[in-house]
């Protein structure tokens, strides 16, 4: 009586499960087959030009290196800001927190990681841009720099919240052998604990940069879109996420701009695969999930 | 075994595998019917694994599997038209931790019963009243029946867990060191039931405790490292071992 | 024995930096609330948007918002639920396994556009949805999937195998053990799970932007094949696209404070939930 039904049962969560699978796949399908044509037509090389002129009179020129440069300055220059906050962050809260103090932190974490990032974006646009225009004397507070901040700002949760993990799952007995051995707290932490929580850390920050990149309205809002090559924070830069939801409702459907919107997904969907793929194994490796 | 009582179980050729560590070599048992058979050695030595394979409770380990034959009423229970759910309703068991479900003590006893379809509410109550009093808990519980059975004492709840297993009418119990985690008293208590039950069931008992054994098998098996040592009656192995190995066991020489 | 200087130095610096993003979060809240509640009033909530946006209220935003919402869960929760519950409790260790929960892994971190693009091309151009709630709620559905999954899993798994065994023993089937034995245990957690993915598709814009969201629509849908507003693309629209962003700075505030309350409240409600089945089921 019950073996049809538990078969039937069994089918609706594999065919459930596999789902994931089926998506992840069709991700990658129908990404490629959008920007497909585009690899003869008007030719893969034509990626790979300095200028991103998608629109123009004369002829449009789709190089994606001043996005791919934007996204990097962006994300070293946000990945540089993280890391301190995250990690010493993580410490803090795993370490030296009362539990009273850490039951005010955490919450406050958790509404951080759960603020729409075109919020986020909103306050930089109308807080913290005025004042990095101010600060540094700009012309415009619309730079890397200001959405560095704000990518740091929105991927701290995810870094903080890892290697907190990391740093609790080290075995209560290593804290106990330094410090009966008579190393002071600090000493225990910063050449116990940390060094073993390292690659559980290192992971979390790898998650951080692969939320950095691949955050887009945060960035879209208050790096100023100027499709340039340039390393100086305080200039305007355009990233790889921004340019995609900037330009995408304009585009005709089936262009070579529509498809070079979709190689930029591509690359993006690879280089956060890679980052994603790497900080698992890492994870793993050390046992830390 | 002994050749005058019928067989009831029995394995014969079994290794056992966790991924490619073996855990069982070349197991040749038999256990008689309503007898009391204790597993017993060192931790480790693979008699819960041995004790898990005879209601295919290893199946749901990932990663394991096993050669040779487990023979219940000479059926191989591993053979590809076994039921396993019908075999689990003949084969009960009653684990190291009790695990009695967070219901009411009614709940846990008709818990079995209901899954095999038993609605009518007169027999699931008749099934109470005696699955409770054959694990000799029908007295002390018999007016909270429908409070939680996390109320319970730890030797109440492993004498609940009992009464669950009775209350599907199986023909075998296996017992994984049932008492391990009780007093004293409580222990005494189990081991006193175990010796009732003996009359209705054919009983394995996995045990780390040889005081246990002795007092409640009638043949007793030492495992050690994933082979089976020796195997007899009880008061031969304990008395007359033939084994260097088990005498040293059972002395206290290690373990 | 007292502590030395050099330490109490290290244990403020690391403080203030904790304290430093709290602080910045709650002057985010603040500002938020501060400058936001002043807009707030019954029409601003239930009217529809004038002079595209600038005045009148943020309805159609709302209720959009509530569609792709609703239209998610229909998706992501049993998807989830049932993908959790084979992975927790059916799946052995086999190479299926591992190529589903790589799978889990890289939908985690495909970015949010990424997601949209996806979107636009199987639901809006090859199934033919267009740009309507339907698309954008299976977009979202997509996306939000492995937040589902991964924490309904924990709740799973949170339930002690001693239950499993204990049902599985007594002859009940695989999905008689879970339903009756690990599922009424487990639902709790695997909700709150799902109030985490609510929160994240309410404020999400990336990936709504080329499925479903309008620039401008003062109306209300009729079916899941229209477009609708949605608030983080109407807060985006304001705060860029306006020809005057000042102006219209109070809707703007007005419109972020609406989407954090709702954000924030779906994942309070989350944390507190969490918090109260970890502390009161106690195996």
């Amino acid at each position: 009586m019950n073996s049809w039904r538990d078969k039937l049962i069994y089918i609706i969560l594999v065919g459930s499960a596999s789902t994931s699978i089926l998506i992840v796949v069709l991700i990658f399908v129908f990404l490629g087959k959008e920007a497909f044509s585009f690899i003869w037509d008007p030719g893969f090389s034509e990626l790979w030009h300095t200028k991103w002129i998608p629109v123009s009179f004369k002829k449009e020129i789709f190089g994606i290196l001043p996005l791919m440069t934007g996204t990097l300055l962006v994300t070293a220059l946000a990945t540089l800001l993280m890391i301190p906050f995250g990690v010493l962050g993580a410490i803090y809260v795993a370490e030296l927190a009362s539990d009273s103090e850490r039951q005010i932190l955490k919450p406050f974490i958790e509404i951080l990681a759960g603020v729409p990032s075109v919020v986020i974006g909103f306050f930089g646009l109308v807080v913290l841009s005025p004042i990095i225009k101010h600060l540094f004397g700009l012309n415009t507070g619309l730079t890397a720099l200001t959405g560095a901040i704000l990518l740091a700002f929105m991927a701290i949760p995810t870094v903080l919240t890892v290697s907190e993990d990391a740093i609790q799952s080290v075995p209560r007995a290593f804290r106990e052998a330094s410090l009966a051995l008579g190393a002071n707290q600090l000493q225990t932490i910063f050449r116990i604990i940390v060094p073993a929580a390292l690659p559980g850390i290192i992971a979390a920050i790898m998650l951080g940069v692969g939320r950095v990149i691949g955050e887009t309205m945060a960035v879209l809002m208050v790096t100023g879109n100027a499709a340039k090559i340039t390393l100086n924070p305080f200039d305007s830069v355009r990233t790889m996420t921004a340019t995609i939801a900037a330009e995408m409702g304009e585009v005709a459907f089936g262009s070579h701009h529509y498809q070079a919107l979709f190689w930029i997904g591509i690359f993006l969907l690879i280089m956060t695969f890679l980052l994603n793929l790497m900080a698992q194994r890492v994870l793993r490796k050390y046992q830390m999930r | 075994m002994v050749n005058n009582v019928k067989t009831k179980l029995a394995s014969e050729h079994v290794d056992f595998f966790y991924g490619s560590n073996q855990a069982l070599f070349d197991i040749q048992m038999k256990i008689p019917e309503n007898s009391v058979t204790a597993l017993i050695g060192p931790s480790g030595c693979g008699k819960s694994t041995f004790l898990r394979m005879f209601n295919r409770m290893n199946d749901i380990i990932p990663g394991t599997h096993h050669t040779g034959r487990i023979l219940f009423e000479d059926d191989d229970i591993y053979s590809a038209n076994t039921d396993v759910v019908k075999l689990r309703q003949q084969v009960g068991m009653v684990f190291q931790k009790s695990n009695p479900f967070p219901k009411s003590i009614f709940d846990n006893i008709t818990y079995g019963p209901n899954i095999h379809g038993l609605k009518n509410k007169k027999k699931l109550e008749e099934i109470v009243e005696k699955s409770l009093k054959g694990a000799a808990l029908w007295d002390e519980v018999k007016d909270r029946l429908h409070e939680s059975a996390m109320g319970l004492s730890g030797g109440q709840q492993q004498r609940l867990c009992i009464a669950r297993a009775l209350a599907v009418e199986p023909q075998v119990l296996l017992m994984d060191e049932p008492a391990s985690a009780l007093d004293p008293k409580s222990t005494a208590h189990i081991e006193e039931l175990i010796g009732e039950l003996r009359e209705k069931y054919t009983i394995m008992i996995v045990t780390h405790n040889m005081q246990q054994a002795a007092r409640v098998s009638d043949y007793t098996a030492f495992f050690y490292e994933g082979n089976l040592i020796e195997q007899g009656e009880t008061t031969q192995i304990f008395m007359n071992p033939h084994e260097q190995k088990t005498e040293d066991y059972v002395t206290g020489r290690f373990g | 024995m007292k502590k030395n200087h050099q330490s109490k130095v290290i244990i403020w610096a690391l403080r203030l930096s904790t304290y430093f993003i709290v602080m910045v979060v709650g002057y985010l809240l603040f500002d938020i609330i501060v400058k936001g509640l002043p807009t707030i009033s019954w029409s601003f909530i239930f009217d529809l948007p004038r002079h595209s946006g600038a005045e009148g209220g943020i309805l159609p935003a709302i209720v959009g918002t509530i569609y792709l919402v609703l239209g998610s869960m229909i998706f992501a929760l049993p998807l989830g639920m049932a993908s959790a519950i084979y992975l927790s409790e059916y799946a052995f260790q086999g190479r299926f396994n591992r190529y589903v929960r790589l799978a889990i892994i890289t939908l985690a971190g495909v970015p949010s556009v990424v997601f949209g693009l996806f979107g636009l091309g199987l639901f809006v151009l090859f199934f033919g949805f267009g740009a309507s709630i339907l698309s954008g709620s299976l977009t979202l559905a997509f996306m939000i999937l492995p937040t589902i999954i991964v924490s309904s899993e924990e709740a799973l798994q949170a339930v002690p195998k001693g239950l499993r065994e204990g049902s599985l023993a007594l002859g009940a089937t695989m999905w008689q053990t879970v339903y009756k034995n690990v599922l009424p245990y487990a639902l709790p957690g695997m909700f709150t799970g799902s109030i985490l993915g609510i929160g994240r598709a309410a404020g999400e814009t990336a990936p709504i932007l080329l499925t479903v969201a309008a620039f401008f629509l003062p109306r209300l849908p009729n079916s899941i094949f229209d477009q609708v507003m949605a608030l983080p693309y109407h807060l985006y629209v304001l705060a860029t696209q306006h020809p005057d962003a000042q102006k219209v700075l109070p809707m703007q505030y007005g419109t972020a404070l609406v989407l954090i309350v709702i954000v924030v409240f779906f994942n309070l409600t989350a944390i507190i939930l969490r918090n109260h089945f970890r502390k009161k089921i106690q195996w």
